[in-house]
Formats: structure tokens, C-alpha cells, sequence
């Protein structure tokens, strides 16, 4: 008696986890979840969890429940392999990574390879944040989408802006050191020089990634060097913290940023006093007064204690859910096929595509700018009573840039 | 360039006094008990971590003062139940221990305080700029962790120079036998050492905590480079670590606020080699190879003096 009770204790946990994982679709969500990424790393997964509560409210994806696996890659490309490998072995098909343009590229050609050995058993990797433009060109791949707009796309639209803003004379390029912050920087340089020639680039830094942890040094520099705007693609403690050194410094300066919005980052800006004077380029921010956003925004406040980051991740989740639908399968290889060219009402309104020669993903873009709120903006960030104001819409059209990918089918 | 010259002076300057109240205690410990403490560190962000919790409950002076002795305390268990019986097992044994020590202190405080950072914030009453000078401000927050750093530097030297204390620790360094055949318990100072040394580093954590991040990766992040300063100075000296935390602070942050290049120096490379790796070498600024020269030192130090600048044996 003892003997089979024994049996049917260990044999009925491994009968459940059978039933549960056919009744799900687990997203392996692979990203910092300790060290210098975690504070990004944490809300996004709280994110991915909040837009799987989202779509499990409606019944799931083809009435499976929706499920998000985290695996801390400690933004480490490494880890993030053996961390992909340990979500395929545990029956993930689908998985979404952001922070880090090395781990995006690597995690990449581990899915090409995995997929290219394994016929039958493919996995998906959806990428909405590591906007390296080789993603989509050079370095390519079919099981690769990217919801984010690439980092050429964003310095495209900021440098269009700074066109029209006559007071930008000296600018200063500090960024991370790797394949994004010289993508960044080398994309400022060459946009700059094409579209406003008398801009003097008075300092061209890069620093180690995620890994300082007092930028006063830096600001020292900045403040020496005579600049009146700063362009920098930094993310994560990066920003919050440089932001944070500006304004214990007193650094008044223009900001260009891709990421400002980042936890922290709106805190800092106040301490300084940069009122509408630091700029961010994204596919949405609250107090763009459209319905849906806002009703978005309102419900994950009222969850959490940060505001929407990642517009980026509500269109990758929707998407995702409308491409399974289309093609009435959860198999990867058919959800990517409907995923190609696929058409969507974004999150922050107006239409995106997935554009099939490269798998990168088209969608307006904003210029917002943080500061003083009027009737307008109801949001503000971080109890700061500040918040983002909208200073130019880019539309759909108007973010195409050319692609140099080959895509090989399968 | 004036501007840049005093602030980053004033920078490096702090950041060389707090990696000194580090290694003073590291040092130390090490010529007493013959044996790098690799698990120093986590002391310190056990020291920013409890200056968080005490400062959420009681306010961050309290916290300054209790934070330090708590971790203290630990540190002096560590030694007397820990480390004392490894000690018979020789040293990689100790070395072994201290390494799995800091893993362990890791995971703990993951366990209670998660992998993400804490909201450890400057006090109000030091939250505003202390001087501005060619308009830059100098947070006051700064100043303060300048002045504690200095303060307990000044403290630390009387004690170990002109106290009956200090003379007894000097002595157990260099003649532990000798000092407990004249009827001191030398266990008992190797304790007390041990304590003082993590509640240093502690308060180090307390001070730097809202300065800098407080989170789990903090000791992480400061061990190596503390162990370049300890080697640097000379294993077991304290002015010696005294000099080469300041050297060290200073290099770095001159370092960031450098931008020459060897195509500074030497004018562009031809064309023929503006794509291969050479450029790559050729462009970079002293700014980007700034974190690396603690090593580059650390390695020219071991080749050339390798008893370190004021050390007096070969280790």
C-alpha cells in the first residue's frame, strides 16, 4: 500500500506538469534579473506578465492559458544561451529578450543554429528592445523579430528634430560601450554631419556597460567640454544614474536620449531641474490621449508602481496572439509565417507592419519631452507630478529605412 | 580645463578614501592572519544594506552607527567560529573559506533584499550642493562621505601609532608568540582586528550605499579593484594602502577625463587600415581603457616591485 502510494505521489506531479504544459504556451522571457540590468529587467517581466494577464482575460491564445517563465541572464550573452537552452528543454517554443544588443545577437544565431539542427522543433525568439540595426540587416534571421524600432530609425527621427532646433550648437555623444553605443554614435556622426554640418561634436565617449555606478567623472567632462546637448543611447542604471550625476552636478543641458523614461530616470531629471529639456525618442508614452493607452496605463498603475515602458511589449504580445490566431497554430514555424508582412492597430494607435524582407517592425514614433504637466497630460512619472509631452509624431511611413538583409527561408 | 582639474581631483580624491576604509581593514587582516579576506567586500555591502533597513526604521544617523557594529559583529563571529577552525587546516583552506563566505553572503542577501537595487537614498539634511565652484555644483552628500573617510582615517593612525591598543596589534602582526607569551590572548585581538577591519567596510557600505547603488552586485563590482589596491600598497601596509587607494582613485578618474589617443598622438592612420583591428586599437582613448588601468598597475607593480609600493616581504 505504502509502495504504490509511494508510486502515484511521484507519478502524479509528472501526469500534471504533462496536462499543464499542453494547456499553455510558455513565453521564456530571458533577461537581467540581477546585476546592473536588473531594474529594467524586473519591470519588463512584470510587464509581460501584466499583458499575459491581458490576454489570458480573453481566453488566451487559441484558448490556451499564456505563460511567462523568467530566466536571468545577468545581461550576460553567455548565460543567455545556456539560459535559452534550459527554457527549449523545458518546453518553451517562443522566447523575448530586450536589454542588450550583444545578447540579442547572440541569442540569435543560437536560435538560427538551434533551429537549422532541430527540423521540426523550432523556437521563435521576439525581440522589443535590442535595436543594433545588424538585427535586421547584416546579421538577420527568420526566426527573429524585432518590435522595437532599430537604433538607426531613432537617431534618424532625433536628428530630423535637432534639424529644426537652431540652439543645438555643441553636442556631446556619450553611449555604452558595445555593438548598440557604437552603433549610436558612429549613426549620431554621420546623421549630424549630413543634416546639420555646423554642429560641433565636442565629446565622443564611451563607457563601460553597465558597470558604473558614479558618473561625476563623466559629468565633469561634459560640463568641461562646453556642450549644450548631450545624444546618448543609454538604458537601464546607465541613464537613471548619468541623469542622476547631471543633477547633483547642476549640468543644464539639452538631453537626446533613446530610454530617459527608465526607472529613475524621470526622478533625476526633476532633482535637476531639467524642465522640458530632456527629450526621448519611443513607439509611445502616456499622455498621448488615446483611449486604449490610457486605459492601459491606468490598470497597470493601479497594479504596479511604474507606468508603461514598454508599449514595444503590448504590440509583440498582441501580435503574437492575433498571428497564432490567423494561422491557427501555435507551431513556430507557421506563427512566424503569419507574422510576416502582418498588419496591427498599435498599442499607442495608428498602424504598424512587420515588414517580411527583414522581420523588423514598423509603427509611429514620438518625440516626447519631460517636464511641467497642462491639462493635456494626465500622467506623470514617478511621483514626480512631471511628465512626458508630446513634440513630434513621427508616422509609420515616414521610419522606413532601407534593409540590406537576406533573408533565408526555411 | 581649471574646472576639470579641481573637480576631478575632488572626485578621485573620494573615491581613493572610500576603497582606503576598505582596504585598511582587508590589509590588516591579512598580516595578521596571513590570508586575503576575500569575503571583505561583502562586507561593505552588508554595511550598505543594513544602513538601508536601520535607515528606514530609525533614520540614517542611527544607521551610520548601528549598521557598522552589526556588521561588525558578524565579521568578529566570522573569525572566531569560522575562520579560527579553519585555520588549522592551513591556509588555501581559509582562502576557500572567505571565497565561499562571499558566495554565501550573495545569496542571503538576494534572499532578503532581492537581486534589484534599493531605494537608498541621500538624507534630506545632506541633500543639497555644498559649494559650486565655475558653476558646477559639489552635492554635499560628497563632502560628508570626504570628511567621515578622512575623520576615521586620522582616527585609525593615532590608534595603531600612539595607543597601548595599536602597539599591541603592531606587535601581534610581526610576533604573534612573542605578544602571548607576555599574557595578551592574541585570539582575542585577531577577533577584535577582524571586527574593526568588517565594521570599516561597513561603514564604507553605510556612506557609499546612496552615493552609489545599493544592490547585490556591489561587492561584486568593488572586489578586484580592491585587491589591486591592497597588492599595490604592499600586502599588510597600511600608509601603503593609504597611498595606493588615493593613486588609484586618481588615476581613474583622470583617466575618464582624458581623451588622447595614439591618432591623437600620432595623427590618423593611412587609409589602408581604417577597417582593420588596428584602427580599433589605434582610436581608442585613454577615457575607455580607464577601468583597466587598476590592472595594467596591479600587473606592472607584481613585475617590478612585486612587494608592492610600501610592502616590506615578497608575497
Amino acid at each position: 500500500m505504502r509502495k504504490a502510494m509511494l508510486a502515484a505521489a511521484i507519478a502524479f506531479p509528472l501526469f500534471g506538469s504533462a496536462a499543464l504544459a499542453e494547456d499553455t504556451v510558455k513565453i521564456g522571457y530571458i533577461d537581467p534579473l540581477s546585476g546592473g540590468g536588473a531594474s529594467v529587467g524586473e519591470v519588463g517581466f512584470k510587464t509581460y506578465e501584466f499583458l499575459a494577464d491581458e490576454l489570458n482575460a480573453k481566453g488566451g491564445i487559441l484558448g490556451k492559458k499564456v505563460e511567462i517563465v523568467p530566466y536571468d541572464n545577468k545581461t550576460n550573452p553567455q548565460e543567455s544561451l545556456i539560459q535559452a537552452q534550459k527554457a527549449i528543454d523545458s518546453g518553451v517554443r517562443f522566447l523575448t529578450q530586450g536589454n542588450g544588443s550583444a545578447v540579442g545577437a547572440a541569442l540569435s544565431d543560437f536560435v538560427t543554429k538551434y533551429n537549422e539542427r532541430n527540423p521540426g522543433h523550432e523556437v521563435l525568439y521576439f525581440n522589443y528592445a535590442a535595436v543594433d540595426p545588424v538585427l535586421t540587416n547584416e546579421k538577420c534571421s527568420f526566426w527573429h523579430f524585432r518590435w522595437d524600432a532599430n537604433s538607426d530609425i531613432k537617431m534618424e527621427a532625433l536628428t530630423n528634430y535637432i534639424k529644426t532646433a537652431p540652439a543645438v550648437k555643441k553636442v556631446y555623444l556619450i553611449n555604452q560601450d558595445y555593438s548598440f553605443g557604437e552603433s549610436v554614435r558612429t549613426t549620431a556622426r554621420k546623421m549630424l554631419a549630413a543634416k546639420r554640418p555646423d554642429i560641433e561634436i565636442v565629446g565622443d565617449e564611451k563607457h563601460p556597460l553597465l558597470k558604473i555606478t558614479d558618473f561625476a567623472p563623466y559629468i565633469a567632462k561634459i560640463k568641461a567640454s562646453g556642450a549644450d546637448s548631450v545624444i546618448t543611447g543609454n538604458w537601464g542604471q546607465d541613464i537613471s544614474l548619468l541623469l542622476k550625476a547631471a543633477a547633483d552636478a547642476g549640468l543644464k543641458v539639452n538631453w537626446y536620449t533613446y530610454y530617459a523614461s527608465g526607472t529613475g530616470g524621470p526622478t533625476a531629471i526633476k532633482q535637476a531641474g531639467l524642465n522640458h529639456q530632456v527629450y526621448q525618442i519611443a513607439e509611445g508614452i502616456p499622455n498621448l490621449g488615446y483611449a486604449p493607452a490610457d486605459a492601459f496605463e491606468k490598470a497597470l498603475r493601479a497594479k504596479y508602481d511604474f507606468s508603461n515602458f514598454y508599449p514595444r511589449a503590448a504590440n509583440e504580445m498582441r501580435m503574437f496572439a492575433a498571428a497564432a490566431e490567423k494561422a491557427k497554430s501555435l507551431d513556430p514555424v507557421k506563427v512566424a509565417e503569419a507574422l510576416e508582412g502582418m498588419e496591427f492597430q498599435v498599442y499607442a494607435g495608428g498602424t504598424g507592419v512587420m515588414r517580411k524582407d527583414d522581420h523588423q517592425f514598423f509603427q509611429p514614433m514620438y518625440i516626447a519631452s519631460f517636464g511641467e504637466r497642462t491639462e493635456k497630460e494626465p500622467f506623470d512619472e514617478e511621483k514626480t507630478g512631471w511628465g512626458w509631452k508630446l513634440v513630434a509624431k513621427i508616422d509609420t511611413d515616414q521610419t522606413m529605412l532601407p534593409t540590406t538583409c537576406k533573408m533565408e527561408r526555411p | 580645463m581649471l574646472e576639470l582639474i579641481v573637480i576631478s581631483t575632488l572626485n578621485g580624491v573620494l573615491f581613493g578614501m572610500l576603497l582606503f576604509l576598505m582596504a585598511s581593514g582587508l590589509t590588516v587582516i591579512f598580516s595578521m592572519l596571513g590570508v586575503l579576506n576575500f569575503a571583505h567586500t561583502s562586507f561593505y555591502m552588508l554595511g550598505a544594506f543594513f544602513g538601508f533597513q536601520i535607515s528606514r526604521w530609525f533614520g540614517f544617523w542611527p544607521a551610520l552607527f548601528i549598521a557598522p557594529v552589526l556588521a561588525g559583529l558578524i565579521g568578529a563571529a566570522v573569525e572566531r567560529y569560522g575562520l579560527r577552525h579553519v585555520h588549522k587546516n592551513g591556509h588555501v583552506a581559509e582562502l576557500l573559506f572567505t571565497f565561499g563566505l562571499a558566495f554565501a553572503i550573495e545569496e542571503i542577501v538576494q534572499i532578503i533584499w532581492g537581486k534589484s537595487p534599493v531605494d537608498f537614498r541621500v538624507p534630506p539634511s545632506l541633500d543639497f550642493p555644498a559649494f559650486t565652484i565655475f558653476s558646477t555644483n559639489y552635492p554635499a552628500y560628497k563632502m560628508f562621505m570626504l570628511l567621515v573617510s578622512i575623520g576615521i582615517f586620522v582616527v585609525l593612525l593615532i590608534t595603531l601609532k600612539r595607543t597601548r591598543i595599536g602597539m599591541i596589534v603592531q606587535a601581534a602582526l610581526s610576533h604573534p608568540h612573542m605578544v602571548g607569551h607576555l599574557g595578551h590572548n592574541v585570539g582575542h585581538i585577531f577577533m577584535m582586528v577582524f571586527g574593526v577591519g568588517t565594521a570599516l567596510a561597513a561603514v564604507a557600505g553605510v556612506i557609499a550605499g546612496p552615493a552609489l547603488v545599493t544592490q547585490s552586485n556591489m561587492a561584486g563590482l568593488l572586489g578586484p579593484i580592491l585587491f589591486v589596491v591592497v597588492v599595490v600598497g604592499g600586502l599588510g601596509s597600511l600608509p601603503g594602502a593609504f597611498i595606493a587607494s588615493l593613486l588609484i582613485g586618481l588615476l581613474q578618474t583622470f583617466a575618464v577625463s582624458m581623451n588622447g589617443s595614439l591618432a591623437g598622438m600620432f595623427g590618423p592612420l593611412s587609409p589602408d587600415y581604417a577597417s582593420t583591428w588596428l584602427s580599433d586599437i589605434w582610436n581608442v582613448t585613454v577615457a575607455q581603457i580607464a577601468p583597466i588601468l587598476p590592472y595594467m598597475l596591479l600587473v606592472l607593480i607584481l613585475a617590478f616591485r612585486p612587494m608592492g609600493l610600501l610592502g616590506t616581504r615578497e608575497s
